[in-house]
């Protein structure tokens, strides 16, 4: 192994389709095979497949499984009460910091199923196993802790044994009914739904991160390689790195964990108040989150586009040649032909339309404060109406 | 894969001579390396250039790289189609994607770069 990188089952087949690997969150990952754009607009016009097996699912189970978890993440589960349906959410510390972005499901009587970005695999792991209330077990594969109430939780890290496969684009819906045996029962937005792909079971969950209708792959390691061919054998859908990962998303100004938020931002400045309902209490972080937002953010997770030049990381943001904030993420947008860009910006200048300027290495560009997403309209607008 | 009529700078251009004028571009190693080109970041016709100096910028989604001129020099002439067709640089490197013209102050200039044969070996390093 490369520096010590850990491979996805899937690394053969992207050395096969020729794919340039990156190093990616400790793993070796493609970020593109015929070329960022070329992906990118596959996604948004047919279908593409990406490979997130990288990503860490943690499953916890017990009569205290729901009290456990309603006390660590921001979002409220009970929202979830319907088996299958999930939610997106945040973990915080106690002032208030984004610890990760995740998407937790109801996937069974008292049982929630959590999927967590590859970059917090082990600070999420480790995060959620000291706050259990009292005398967490470590037993390899299988932990158990105790929730507020005495009552038992087992709680598993799945990541090592899930692969995680994303389909995503107007068409891919179609292909995954194609692959599915006739009793396919498809998931609705936000839900969970067990099937059978070219033979092998799977669970497929109606989420993803491109802004496009498609599901989420989540099948044992051994049967990745497959399911990843059986994909591919439809021409229409071409297989996707990170680079397309990352544009589609940013298309839509969906956070990245590390990039737009982190530990050290909240979620009220970051825009993400909508998953953090204000009648909540008893969850890490809720004080200090109740305080900002009575007081107001200072600054504001604002989208800008860019034109001439692509805005990166770090780049400064000035209104009138004064210095007001910095790229947190930044691209170019495929759909737009234009640079996009999100800083944190005092909230006097985050109204759409305000004319900023944003430092591009040796030139000055105009940047305008755009309300997100970016891209208006594709194939999950398009359900939803 | 690399004309045998150019000659190359270590820095990935390259350079075809029509008497005193150098017609520059990058090569198809470095289109490929930096993926699709979404800019050209480019002097404009009059500007003087400098052997191993920088002339510009060239960015794809993920990386920016820095234009070096192979030869000194007056830019005579710029193309102009790159602006909004960037993406010229990936489909033809050697052809409709070749960036600037330069009159030469000093043809012995070309003496220092590399043959294709050359370059070749360079590459595949």
């Amino acid at each position: 192994m490369e520096g010590g990188l850990k491979r996805t089952p899937l690394y053969e087949e992207h050395l096969a389709l020729g794919a340039r690997m990156v190093p990616f969150a400790g793993w070796e990952m493609p970020v593109q095979y015929s070329g960022i754009i070329e992906e990118h607009h596959a996604v948004r016009s047919s279908a593409g497949v990406f490979d997130v097996c990288h990503m860490s699912e943690f499953r916890v189970f017990g009569f205290g499984a729901f009290d456990f978890l309603q006390s660590m993440f921001t979002n409220d589960l009970s929202k979830i009460s319907e088996l299958s349906s999930a939610q997106y959410t945040l973990m915080c510390d106690e002032d208030g910091g984004i610890i990760d972005d995740l998407i937790v499901y109801h996937s069974g009587d008292l049982e929630y199923l959590v999927i967590a970005n590859a970059g917090n695999a082990a600070t999420d792991w480790d995060w959620l196993q000291s706050h259990a209330p009292e005398g967490a077990i470590l037993c390899g594969a299988g932990d158990s802790a105790h929730s507020p109430d005495g009552g038992v939780i087992e709680m598993v890290n799945e990541s090592e044994r899930t692969a995680l496969i994303a389909v995503q684009g107007p068409e891919a819906l179609r292909v995954i009914r194609e692959l599915a045996g006739p009793d396919y029962d498809e998931p609705v937005r936000f839900s969970l739904s067990e099937a059978v792909l070219d033979g092998i079971p799977v669970l497929l969950s109606r989420t993803g991160y491109t802004g496009e209708d498609g599901v989420e792959i989540l099948s044992h390691v051994s049967h990745a390689q497959r399911i990843w061919r059986a994909l591919l054998s439809f021409p229409e859908v071409t297989p996707c790195g990170l680079g397309a990962r990352d544009t589609l998303r940013l298309e839509m100004g969906y956070p990245l964990h590390g990039s737009d938020i982190d530990r050290g931002v909240d979620p009220i400045s970051a825009g993400l108040g909508w998953v953090v309902p204000r009648e909540k209490r008893g969850y890490i972080g809720a004080g200090a989150i109740a305080r900002i937002r009575e007081n107001g953010p200072a600054s504001r997770l604002t989208g800008l586009t860019v034109e001439g030049a692509i805005p990166r990381h770090g780049y400064a943001v000035l209104h009138d040649g004064v210095e007001v904030g910095k790229v947190a993420s930044g691209t170019f947008s495929p759909t737009l032909e234009a640079g996009i860009a999100t800083a944190y910006l005092p909230l006097a200048l985050s109204e759409p339309g305000t004319e900023l300027t944003v430092v591009v290495r040796k030139k000055v560009v105009r940047g305008v404060v755009t309300k997100m997403p970016f891209v208006k309209e594709t194939s999950l607008s398009a359900a939803k109406a | 894969m690399n004309p045998s009529d150019l000659k190359y700078h270590k820095e990935h251009e390259w350079v075809r001579t029509e008497g005193d004028i150098a017609v520059i571009g990058i090569s198809h190693f470095a289109q490929d390396q930096l993926g699709e080109v979404v800019y050209v970041d480019m002097p404009d016709a009059g500007d003087t250039v400098t052997a191993d100096d920088t002339f510009g910028e060239i960015e794809s989604v993920k990386s920016v790289s820095e234009l070096y001129s192979p030869v000194s020099g007056e830019i005579v002439e710029v193309n102009e189609t790159l602006e909004d067709s960037p993406e010229t640089v990936n489909a033809d490197p050697y052809g409709d994607g070749w960036m600037i013209k330069v009159r030469m102050t000093d043809a012995a200039e070309l003496d220092a770069l590399m043959s294709a044969a050359d370059y070749e070996s360079f590459t595949n390093e």
